[in-house]
């Protein structure tokens, strides 16, 4: 009973939630065959790193942890934007979004 | 002059010709061209007569008070070494070394003075070829890497004069390289010379390993030391520098070389077939003939080779139809007479033979020259006769040549011939046979030579549409300077001669004879010349048709003379057919081909195949280079956060500790 | 109690990553992605962050996540195809990521002085994060701002219509 209700956590399970969903990033990236899925995998490793800034901050009490999250965020969203800007140019070029079929340079 | 002979200056300036001629021949006008090419062996014959002067003449009691005091002091021999050292390799130290002694002496004399007569000749000869700049600077050459040769005081520098001769040889004899068999020939001298400078090699090797210095006045001083030393290893030393000798000197085997060299212009045949280079390979056996002079057998051997090829090459001219043909052959005789007289160590005398025979051949090859200018290039006996009246200088000077070449009283070859041959009957019985085929050669020899005469000169001319004019005097004049040493050459007399160059070359071996034996000889050998030019008399002047009814009797000797022994054909199929085909087959193919194509194949292969691969990596598919990202990323990860020091140090340990739990 | 919290949602975070790996319909995996970013805002809380776990849900899960689906929608993606593949991908990348995967946990689970979390420990408030974010840290703040106005001159550019393709989709 006791071990279910003690108030603990140690920062390594958070820290290990972490790595775990940076490496569910990056399998996703390598095995999805759409493009927007890909991109999707992206934005899960960046989350990942965010929960490990986070757990960082909170283990030495620096603010500057969670404002480097807070950076984080508003990168990934202009990457975001730019990035499915750009593949929606891409399906225009391609009429694809399977990653596979776009290998070429030449439009 | 102040002591110093300045010998550096006799190689140097023919050198100099040589190079403004060779590099800026084309621009300058005809006449700076003669000039230069003209002034650099005159200087050179004078820098010689100048030092020739200062150690005999300017020693004399009259002229002692009129020159400087230091005059007289110079001693032969007389060494100039170049300060800079060349090889100074552990224990061997080798030099840039000049070395002047009566022999070198001499035959400067005769390279430089015949040299620039046949200079001057060249003039007139080669006046209206369009290579003047360049023939000219390769005579000058020539000059050059001879006098090297004759200065040397060391095998390495007089080699270096022998490989560089052979070359302006080559260079020469394929003058006219546009025809073929022109330049043929320079190759085919070039390389028998070099299967002679072999021989010349080893003997330089064998000499390094057993003197540990390669200077004739030091080998020559440790063998005077040691007269007990005798045969073996200097036998083989002997023996290859004799084979360098062969080829360089035209004697059996090697001297295939030399009648294909007529193909060269015909001052370049009396130059350097006649009179300079071919003596090149006499010079240098006199120049160590400390070493043959202790080694009995190596002697045996020069003298044999040297009578053999004597009687060889006259058996050939006898049926040969090309003027200088037939000279060739003759000079390949004399040389063989030359070899006789070292090979009976009797050098100054073959050195006496080498300087009357550069007179009287050289005569005879510029007036087979001139009478070829004369008559518009033909050069076959056959539709010569008749110039006699046409051509009187070119005659005259022709009939003196023929008169000393056959040794008759008192031209210069009877002198010279004569003391060949009587030291040859003093060396026992071998000696008498050598005698006998030398007096064998002297017949055939004055046969051939009149043979030559008649032909040319007398009877009615066989020629069509010739118009016989008289050459120029620029080829006149040095006839007529070389007929009058054809004439008196010889008349300073072998006993002088000897005594001159006996510090040198060591004494005549004269002692067992007398005066009246030698007297005895050379009437004989004056009657076998003259019994040799009645024959060719009776054969050519008054009975014309008898010499082609002989050679329809004797069709089977009359072909193998006219063939040469067919010995070319002979090399050609021992040799040369291997050679070629080990060179096809083998080199061409296995190494050419095979391994070295073969090589260079794989590495091409090695790099398109390995190019292949690595190029499918670059597939263009997202998902392919995402993996490899990542494979990156994690094999820096590892080797940034391992520690990989303690890990495969306790890697046993580790090993272990998992295997436990 | 806190543990119950962070077994909870942690579990949420992984189902819905692996959830997303899993589906064939690129929507099905946003919507996976929302429940992981919604997770992981409460796991911000849990660790003191409520400024951040605020912005997480309406940046990431509000807009983010929202102009993915709008492109979903947009481009009218359909279920995945079996394409081509790549087999560097599998040979090469699997064994990449466990071997990343192996090494991080490793130097976590030997890591000395990571603390623990405890519901009891403060929260960071606002406060204190704008105090530093716009005092010291005010230049990244301001170039972050110019940051994203190039990115929406960027996306402009790049997403809108040309009249070639206009004139394209007109007559199709």
């Amino acid at each position: 009973m006791s071990p279910l209700l003690s108030q603990e956590v140690p920062l390594s399970w958070y820290l290990l939630l972490s790595a775990a969903l940076f490496s569910l990033g990056v399998v996703g990236f390598l095995i999805k065959r759409n493009l927007i899925t890909v991109f999707m995998s992206i934005e899960l490793m960046l989350n990942g790193v965010n929960l490990s800034f986070v757990t960082f901050a909170h283990q030495w009490h620096a603010v500057k942890g969670q404002i480097f999250v807070f950076f984080v965020m508003m990168v990934a969203a202009a990457e975001a934007a730019v990035g499915l800007a750009i593949i929606i140019a891409v399906f225009r070029a391609r009429a694809t979004l399977a990653v596979d079929r776009i290998d070429r340079m030449k439009l | 002059m102040n002591g110093h002979l300045y010998l550096w200056l006799i190689p140097l300036l023919p050198f100099a010709g040589f190079l403004i001629n060779g590099i800026l021949g084309c621009g300058l006008p005809k006449w700076l061209i003669t000039t230069i090419a003209l002034l650099a062996p005159l200087a050179a014959f004078l820098v010689v007569l100048n030092a020739a002067a200062t150690i005999y003449v300017y020693i004399l009691p009259p002229c002692v008070p009129c020159g400087p005091p230091d005059w007289g002091s110079i001693h032969l021999p007389y060494t100039e070494t170049c300060p800079l050292p060349w090889i100074s390799a552990g224990l061997l130290h080798i030099d840039f070394s000049f070395v002047l002694d009566q022999l070198s002496l001499v035959m400067l004399l005769v390279v430089t003075g015949v040299g620039f007569l046949i200079h001057v000749y060249s003039v007139g000869y080669m006046g209206g070829d369009k290579g003047y700049a360049r023939y000219f600077s390769y005579l000058n050459l020539f000059l050059f890497f001879m006098t090297v040769l004759v200065l040397a005081g060391n095998a390495l520098v007089m080699f270096i004069g022998w490989e560089g001769v052979g070359l302006a040889s080559y260079l020469l004899i394929g003058f006219w390289f546009q025809k073929k068999s022109a330049a043929d020939a320079g190759k085919k001298a070039f390389i028998v010379n070099r299967i002679g400078d072999l021989g010349f090699l080893i003997g330089m090797f064998l000499l390094v390993a057993n003197f540990g210095t390669l200077t004739f006045s030091e080998i020559g001083a440790r063998l005077n030391a040691n007269p007990a030393w005798q045969g073996g290893v200097l036998t083989i030393i002997a023996l290859c520098l004799m084979l360098g000798a062969a080829g360089k000197s035209a004697q059996l085997p090697l001297y295939i070389w030399l009648p294909d060299a007529m193909e060269g212009p015909t001052p370049v045949s009396a130059l350097i077939h006649a009179a300079t280079m071919v003596t090149a390979g006499v010079y240098m056996v006199a120049r160590t003939h400390v070493l043959f002079d202790h080694s009995a057998f190596a002697l045996g051997v020069v003298a044999t080779v040297g009578a053999a090829t004597a009687i060889f090459a006259a058996t050939i001219a006898l049926v040969q139809n090309d003027i200088k043909r037939v000279l060739a052959y003759s000079t390949i005789s004399q040389l063989g007479y030359m070899f006789l007289g070292c090979g009976v160590a009797a050098y100054s005398a073959a050195i006496f033979h080498l300087m009357t025979h550069a007179f009287f051949k050289a005569l005879l090859f510029l007036a087979a020259g001139s009478v070829i200018h004369a008559i518009g290039g033909e050069q076959d006996l056959r539709k010569m006769g008749g110039l006699r009246k046409k051509l009187p200088v070119t005659f005259a000077v022709t009939t003196i040549g023929v008169l000393a070449i056959a040794g008759i009283w008192p031209f210069a070859g009877f002198f010279s011939k004569d003391a060949i041959l009587y030291a040859a009957f003093l060396q026992g019985t071998n000696g008498k046979i050598l005698w006998f085929v030398g007096l064998l050669t002297a017949l055939l020899t004055a046969f051939y030579m009149f043979r030559l005469w008649y032909m040319t000169f007398m009877g009615e001319s066989r020629g069509e549409n010739v118009h016989p004019h008289e050459s120029p005097w620029s080829m006149r004049g040095p006839l007529v300077i070389l007929a009058l040493l054809s004439v008196c050459g010889g008349w300073i007399g072998m006993e002088r001669f000897g005594r001159f160059l006996a510090p040198s070359v060591g004494v005549l071996p004269t002692e067992a004879g007398s005066t009246r034996l030698e007297i005895i000889l050379s009437i004989v050998a004056v009657l076998v010349a003259i019994e040799g030019w009645l024959i060719a008399d009776k054969f050519y002047r008054r009975n014309p048709a008898k010499p082609a009814q002989y050679a329809a009797a004797l069709t089977g000797t009359y072909n193998l003379l006219a063939n040469k022994y067919f010995v070319d054909e002979f090399y050609g199929a021992v040799v040369v057919k291997p050679l070629l085909a080990v060179s096809k087959y083998v080199l061409e193919w296995v190494v050419d081909f095979g391994i070295l194509g073969g090589a260079a194949w794989l590495l091409g292969g090695i790099a398109t195949f390995t190019g292949a691969i690595l190029q499918r990596w670059q597939s263009g598919n997202l998902r392919s280079y995402a993996a490899w990202l990542a494979a990156g990323a994690a094999a820096v990860l590892l080797f940034l956060l391992v520690p990989w020091a303690t890990v495969l140090a306790n890697l046993p340990a580790i090993h272990l500790g998992m295997a436990g739990h | 109690m806190h543990l119950i919290l962070f077994l909870v949602f942690a579990g949420l975070c992984l189902a819905g990553a692996i959830n997303l790996l899993l589906q064939t319909h690129p929507i099905n995996s946003a919507l996976s992605l929302i429940v992981v970013m919604t997770s992981l805002a409460v796991l911000y809380l849990l660790l003191g962050a409520e400024f951040l776990a605020a912005a997480q849900v309406v940046v990431y899960a509000g807009a983010i996540m929202v102009l993915f689906t709008f492109v979903v929608m947009l481009l009218n993606a359909g279920r995945e195809e079996r394409t081509l593949g790549s087999h560097a991908a599998r040979a090469v990348g699997f064994p990449a990521v466990v071997a990343i995967l192996a090494v991080i946990a490793t130097v976590i689970l030997h890591a000395q002085g990571l603390g623990v979390a405890r519901l009891s420990d403060g929260i960071t408030s606002t406060d204190e994060l704008s105090a530093v974010l716009f005092t010291k840290l005010l230049l990244p703040f301001e170039v972050t701002s110019v940051l994203i106005l190039i990115a929406i001159l960027g996306a402009v550019a790049l997403a809108r219509h040309d009249e070639g393709d206009a004139e394209r989709t007109g007559e199709e």
